[in-house]
């Protein structure tokens, strides 16, 4: 047994540290974090190894010839609901107990798809039914791996919170009644927040006294773990990031305020498009906004929206980022980002660092990924021609080092695949004829 | 004298050949050994051994009494001679519904709002105290060679505990060889009507119950120690259901719920037994490092018979279809301990059709063989009793004119609880849709 696992572990090991370095010669580099390099990166051993203008290839270097063509990083998606069976634990108001992780599923042709827009990294969120959601995770896009090789070892782990009409939508009638619960209202979301962190900390307080208890060899009985209140505690002792759903800033000034009130962090405000009207207080409680380029008025509580959002909050100093919330919108988050040169005319790097750099802080992920620096983890991207352009395509995707798109081959691969579906058919025609039911 | 035994017996006298029924005359005794028969001249797979290509098995009062090739014959038993017929263990469906009623549906009142409502919740029944002897499926299976059902209720997530019977008898008490092997859990949901509502919440509530179940467990041997001066743990028969049972069975049909149910099973701390495996193959490596037993649905996936014919399917579903059959043959070759299972089918034939296909996908004969006797047996813990023809086990047995599986054979008797039965000489018309036949 021992034996097998080692060698299970060897193989894994073998195959994500396998690849043969990878040089991209004569490019164009969009580092992000420190401008523009014309010339060469090196992946090696899964890291960024080296940029410059001249970089020498170790022995047996695949080398990509980038001339004419852009590179940049990996895009990071700090909302998205792809890879999973199911998105909501809608059921109840507090639904904290629920784990993304328990769903995933790393066959979603989203993620390929994803990976072809140049997506490396996404924060994979519950939905936004209820007032406290599931337990979230950062998964890179390691397209043909399993679930678990596919998170992002070591990330800090979230939790979806949800403010507005989603959460109080399973409040209101009409429908099946039996669906009705609590709340129907903002403030029965505001309610339902604050009961839930009164009864984590009690919670934790009953832990407490139970360790103080057995320390002191006095019979006790242990409290119950539960589930629902163990990533509540979490988020007040800093271990876990809440990324909330939020639109109107009367609810966001909310959030805030219940936050600061009970002793936790906001991380990040999910599409949050009223949040340009709040950033000053958005920036003292130390939020991050996760937003839409221009994407809004799909519902009430999206009507005062501008295209400014991204731009104005940047230039107020908050850390943003452009997010997909959709398997489609996942695919051109370049193009996003690129609408906010037009949109408060920010500048290319700043425009890049909304779908790199500035997701990977939120997430507390930017010392492994999110621009390109020497040690950072080699998710790279090949472009024909510079990212924010719309007529650019990604050629390539490396994460790790290790290539997991290949725009060409894809296309080359297509008939070959539509043989083997043409013969499997075939094949289940054939069964069930020669079969009596 | 047992109702049963005399109906064994009446059952015989009607169709013992000539030779048979003349020791029985002889022999005035032979009413108060009715259980004894000899089956000679037969070729024994014992399951547990190499194959006696010609020997006798002895059954007597129910049980094996000797197997091997030179055992005399007990005077007063009833000889058959079973030249160019072949012995096996009786069959074992290791997930069934036969003998139980129809599925019971999940409980109504409130919805719930988590699980400390326990929804969905019947963890503390058994199916020993619901088998139905009258099932008109029990026949139709043992005149197959299936002798034994780990019957299941179901309906719930917690459904409730298995039960080892045999699949025959007038008296549901007697049918039962052992009465709580697993607790059966679905990962089915509310519907929309409280907790749990999703794939994750019927997860969640999953962990957390047997969370709850290992603190209540722990919270009453405190409180047995110290009475005075704690409160008192409160009742709970969900958890109780949940700690009366042995096994947690998990579903698990493609490769990313085994994995899942590998992972929950490790947070569940308990043994786990897998069950739908038509993936398996796929998830080889995870289930070989984890050496959980599979259960093997025998109702592999086709294309549904009222899809959409414009509807184009993906690639991966095709393959997935394509590769049921062999995942028995992997899991065999891998040395992952499996079974195999009716999921639903209550026509024998459909299921030995099903055991071909996986033969022809590279499951070896013996490995089939014993996946319908001793392995359900060993993975539930009764394989001291039942699975293989062994001195002192059990007397469940099918002889059968040729190899079990193969389409041509036709079963002769089947034993079970040492009781001879012999099958209808026609296939009755098929009957419509038989009551038990949704799982």
């Amino acid at each position: 047994m021992k034996v097998l696992l080692l060698l299970a572990a060897l193989g894994n090991g073998a195959v994500f540290g396998a690849d043969a370095p990878v040089l991209i010669q004569n490019a164009t580099i969009l580092t992000v974090t420190n401008g523009t390099v014309k010339g060469s990166i090196l992946l090696e051993n899964g890291k960024i190894a080296a940029i410059g203008e001249r970089v020498a290839a170790p022995a047996g270097s695949t080398i990509v010839d980038g001339s004419g063509k852009y590179v940049m990083p990996g895009i990071i998606d700090c909302h998205s609901h792809i890879m999973v069976d199911a998105i909501n634990e809608g059921s109840v108001s507090v639904s904290s107990m629920v784990q993304m992780s328990d769903v995933l599923d790393p066959e979603d042709i989203a993620i390929y798809r994803a990976l072809a827009g140049g997506v490396t990294t996404a924060n994979i969120l519950h939905g936004s039914a209820n007032p406290i959601g599931g337990q979230t995770l950062v998964m890179k896009m390691r397209w043909g791996r399993n679930a678990e090789e596919m998170k992002l070892e070591g990330a800090m782990p979230g939790i979806k919170f949800a403010l507005g009409e989603n959460p109080k939508r399973r409040g209101n009638g009409p429908g099946n009644p039996g669906a009705l619960r609590y709340p129907a209202t903002r403030m029965g979301v505001e309610d339902v927040i604050r009961e839930a962190f009164t009864e984590a900390k009690a919670y934790k307080a009953k832990w407490d006294d139970y360790k103080a208890k057995t320390a002191r060899g006095e019979p006790a009985l242990p409290p119950a773990r539960d589930l629902k209140l163990e990533p509540l505690v979490e988020v007040l002792e800093g271990k876990r990031l809440v990324h909330a759903h939020c639109y109107r800033q009367d609810e966001i000034l909310m959030l805030l305020r219940v936050a600061d009130e009970f002793g936790f962090k906001i991380r990040t405000l999910q599409h949050a498009l009223e949040a340009y009207k709040v950033a000053p207080e958005i920036l003292a409680h130390g939020a991050g906004v996760s937003t839409f380029a221009d994407w809004w008025a799909y519902k009430i509580e999206a009507e005062d929206a501008i295209p400014y959002n991204a731009a104005i909050l940047t230039r107020k100093g908050v850390v943003v980022s452009l997010n997909s919330d959709d398997p489609e919108l996942i695919r051109h988050l370049d193009k996003e980002a690129a609408k906010t040169l037009k949109y408060g005319g920010l500048s290319e790097t700043e425009a890049l660092s909304l779908i790199t750099i500035n997701p990977a802080k939120q997430l507390m992920i930017d010392k492994r990924v999110g621009s390109l620096e020497v040690g950072k983890d080699a998710d790279v991207l090949l472009y024909d021609g510079h990212p924010l352009s719309n007529l650019s395509k990604v050629l390539k995707v490396w994460i790790d080092g290790h290539e997991y798109f290949d725009r060409d081959q894809d296309i080359e691969g297509r008939p070959k695949k539509e043989a083997e579906k043409k013969a499997l058919e075939k094949k289940a025609a054939g069964a069930r004829g020669g079969e009596t039911e | 004298m047992r109702r049963g035994a005399f109906a064994a017996l009446y059952d015989s006298f009607m169709t013992l050949k000539a030779p048979a029924l003349m020791i029985m005359m002889a022999l005035p005794v032979v009413a108060q050994t009715p259980g004894s028969y000899v089956l000679q001249n037969a070729r024994v797979v014992r399951v547990s051994g190499p194959v006696i290509e010609r020997g006798t098995v002895v059954i007597r009062d129910g049980l094996i009494d000797a197997v091997g090739e030179n055992v005399a014959a007990p005077a007063g038993a009833w000889v058959i001679d079973c030249q160019g017929l072949t012995v096996y263990p009786g069959l074992i469906d290791a997930l069934s519904r036969w003998g139980l009623p129809s599925e019971s549906e999940g409980r109504g009142g409130p919805p719930a709002r988590g699980p400390e409502d326990r929804p969905l919740n019947a963890s503390w029944t058994k199916a020993a105290d619901q088998i139905v002897p009258t099932d008109r499926v029990i026949q139709r299976v043992r005149d197959a060679g299936f002798t034994t059902a780990v019957v299941f209720p179901n309906g719930n997530i917690f459904s409730g505990q298995g039960s080892v019977i045999d699949l025959a008898g007038d008296r549901a008490g007697r049918m039962v060889v052992a009465d709580s092997v697993g607790q059966y859990v679905t990962l089915r949901t509310s519907g929309g009507r409280g907790f749990p509502a999703s794939l994750l919440g019927s997860i969640a509530y999953v962990r957390q119950i047997y969370l709850d179940a290992d603190n209540y467990q722990a919270a009453k041997a405190i409180y047995e120690k110290h009475p005075q001066g704690l409160p008192r743990p409160a009742y709970d028969r969900a958890l109780e259901g949940v700690l009366a049972a042995p096994l947690v069975l998990l579903p698990a049909e493609q490769e990313i719920e085994i994995a899942r149910m590998l992972t929950l099973a490790r947070d569940l701390k308990r043994k786990v037994v897998l069950y739908g495996g038509h993936e398996a193959g796929r998830g080889i490596d995870l289930l070989k490092q984890a050496q959980t037993p599979v259960l093997v649905s025998l109702k592999f996936p086709v294309k549904p018979r009222d899809a959409d014919p414009a509807e184009e399917e993906p690639l991966r579903v095709l393959e997935f279809r394509d590769k049921a059959p062999s995942a028995a043959g992997a899991l065999a070759q891998a040395g992952v301990k499996f079974a195999f299972y009716s999921d639903g089918v209550t026509n024998p034939k459909d299921l030995f059709r099903a055991v071909r296909k996986a033969v022809e996908a590279g499951l070896k004969a013996d490995d089939a063989t014993r996946a319908m006797t001793l392995a359900p047996a060993e993975i539930y813990g009764v394989a001291d009793r039942l699975g293989s023809i062994e001195k002192g086990k059990i007397a469940n047995l099918v002889v059968a004119d040729g190899d079990l599986f193969a389409e041509k054979t036709k079963v002769k008797y089947t034993f079970v609880d040492g009781a001879k039965f012999e099958p209808l000489a026609e296939e009755p018309a098929q009957r419509p849709a038989a009551r038990n036949s949704a799982r």
